[in-house]
């Protein structure tokens, strides 16, 4: 790992009332790195990229972006280092009174000052990337499917080429197809663009192809990390379960039969 | 003991709520105040709050007037001071009816689609999504709405005033006989500037307040459909009753001392 991460993330803690989500989580991404978070559902996978974001305020530990601290940080700084960033919501989080393209080019009007024709431009081009034509470019984000609302919020989230990007279950809802499609191009964002990137999926066939190092998060911490290709080595057996997709294990999943 | 400690939690809430409200109002002001300002969106605002609201303001304020007409002139009647019809109508609907009928209404039209508006776009993640695109919500959504609601309800109230004394005028003619001119002459003798001029401050302090209330619970709603429901709920409530109170204060203010 190099000596200058690019997200240093340290003893991060995060609780709503009484319910403890985050407990003392450790984790670096270095420079160029993919790194894929895996977990049980509702471990606190959203609430983890969301404080990294400040969305949500953690009560305890450190974020470090490029060396700069962002918990408690001000408006300003927080607005500068929110510019390094782009965000694949889990809910796709459209905005649901702008076309499609309006949509993907936001960032780039909003905050880069290119102008509308170049937008729309650059936007055509990014939904096509995620296998989306022209004709979707002018409808509203309540006129698509589930699938295709997730892919233009991808476009969404790359269009401006941020340094760092958020992917929150980037394959969830698309068919085995098209996923790969959408994991091809992450790689191609880590790969040509030399972007960070920071993902959650529940798909390990996407996170063995898009991760350099996966991460596993289990009751507040990561509890196991380490390269890819160790995943299926890590006598862990936290991990083994879950890869495997198996009900028993030590991961106990509250249901009542 | 439990009856005090009710009426205690009551009260501390009573002055979180305020306190949040004061920051989110310190917070929106200093948006409205620096730039960049977005005038496609102030301008959209403005069409939604000021032109489309014509209509229901405009029928409120004909009925207010002609109303007025009819009750003064059956009250007056006891005590012979029919003649004055014409006078309390322009400044009873100058100071008071028309910005606090229109303030009403548009609690209800503005304040109740503001929050519903703000509201879903909080609930789906999408007010996240902004701040993760450079874009300060704040300035984003609720600079412009307050800007609009400040500059678009006292031009609304200047219709409100023009229709609820020609609503007056209508009844005091045609129905109760009064000669065209003289009622004219009796609606403008005695009408002053500071008389239109406080219900314009009214108006622009009530367009502010709709907007601010739209915007709060808006942008504070949470927990899914629900949650917005209850958002517009008390966006309107809360609007309506801050317009009476601010009514009394400001009338006050320019009224009482006289
Ligand atoms: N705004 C909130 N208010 C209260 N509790 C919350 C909030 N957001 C998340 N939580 C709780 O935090 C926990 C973690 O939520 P999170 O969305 O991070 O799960 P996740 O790991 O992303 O799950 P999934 O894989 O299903 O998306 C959940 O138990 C959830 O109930
Ligand atoms: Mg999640």
């Amino acid at each position: 790992m190099s000596a200058n991460p690019k997200i240093s993330i340290h003893g991060l803690g995060k609780s709503f009332g009484p319910k403890v989500v985050l407990d003392g989580l450790d984790l670096d991404v270095a420079v160029g790195e993919s790194v894929v978070v895996i977990g049980g559902s509702g471990t606190g996978k959203s609430v983890l990229l969301k404080c990294v974001l400040g969305l949500l305020a953690p009560e305890s530990g450190s974020i470090k972006v490029d060396g700069q601290e962002v918990v408690g940080a001000d408006t300003e700084t927080r607005e500068k280092v929110n510019r390094k960033f782009g965000m694949l919501f889990q809910g796709a989080a459209l905005f649901d009174s702008l076309t499609v393209w309006e949509n993907v080019g936001f960032g780039l009007i909003r905050a880069q000052g290119v102008s509308r024709g170049d937008a729309r431009r650059i936007a055509l081009e990014n939904l096509a990337a995620v296998g989306l034509g022209a004709d979707v470019a002018a409808l509203y984000p309540a006129e698509l499917s589930g699938g295709m609302k997730k892919r233009v919020a991808l476009a969404r989230a790359i269009a401006t080429k941020p340094e760092i990007i958020f992917f929150d279950e980037p394959t969830t809802g698309l068919d085995p197809i098209m996923s790969d499609v959408i994991n091809d191009l992450i790689v191609k964002c880590v790969h040509e663009l030399g972007a960070t990137a920071l993902s959650i999926t529940h798909d390990m066939a996407s996170a063995r192809k898009i991760a350099h190092r996966i991460a596993m998060l289990h009751h507040g911490k990561i509890i196991w990390s380490g390269p890819v290709a160790a995943i299926d080595r890590s006598a862990n057996p936290f991990v083994d379960q879950f890869i495997h997709g198996r009900a028993e294990g030590p991961i106990q999943m509250q249901v009542r039969a | 003991m439990i009856f005090l400690a009710a009426i205690g939690r009551v009260f501390i809430a009573f002055l979180q709520a305020t306190g949040r409200i004061a920051l989110f109002t310190a917070v929106s002001l200093s948006h409205c105040v620096r730039p960049p300002w977005y005038p496609q969106l102030i301008a959209r605002q403005m069409l939604d709050i000021g032109y489309f609201s014509l209509p229901v303001v405009g029928l409120t304020a004909l009925f207010t007037g002609m109303v007025l007409a009819l009750q003064s002139y059956t009250g007056f009647a006891r005590f012979s001071a029919e003649g004055s019809v014409a006078t309390v109508v322009v400044l009873s609907v100058t100071r008071e009816l028309g910005p606090v009928i229109a303030g009403l209404m548009v609690a209800g039209r503005i304040g109740a689609s503001m929050a519903a508006e703000i509201g879903t776009m909080r609930v789906t993640e999408q007010i996240d999504a902004l701040t993760t695109l450079s874009t300060n919500p704040f300035k984003y959504l609720i600079a412009p709405r307050l800007l609009a609601g400040f500059t678009m309800l006292p031009l609304l109230v200047i219709v409100a005033d023009i229709i609820g004394v020609f609503g007056g005028y209508l009844v005091g003619v045609h129905k109760l006989n009064f000669n065209p001119a003289a009622y004219l002459k009796r609606t403008f003798d005695y009408l002053e500037f500071v008389d239109v001029f406080s219900g314009l401050v009214k108006a622009a302090a009530f367009g502010f307040l709709i907007s601010l209330m739209g915007c709060y619970h808006g942008y504070h709603s949470e927990g899914g459909a629900q949650g917005v429901g209850r958002a517009t709920t008390d966006a309107v409530v809360s609007a309506s009753i801050l317009i009476l109170i601010f009514n009394y204060g400001i009338t006050e203010i320019f009224f009482a001392t006289r």
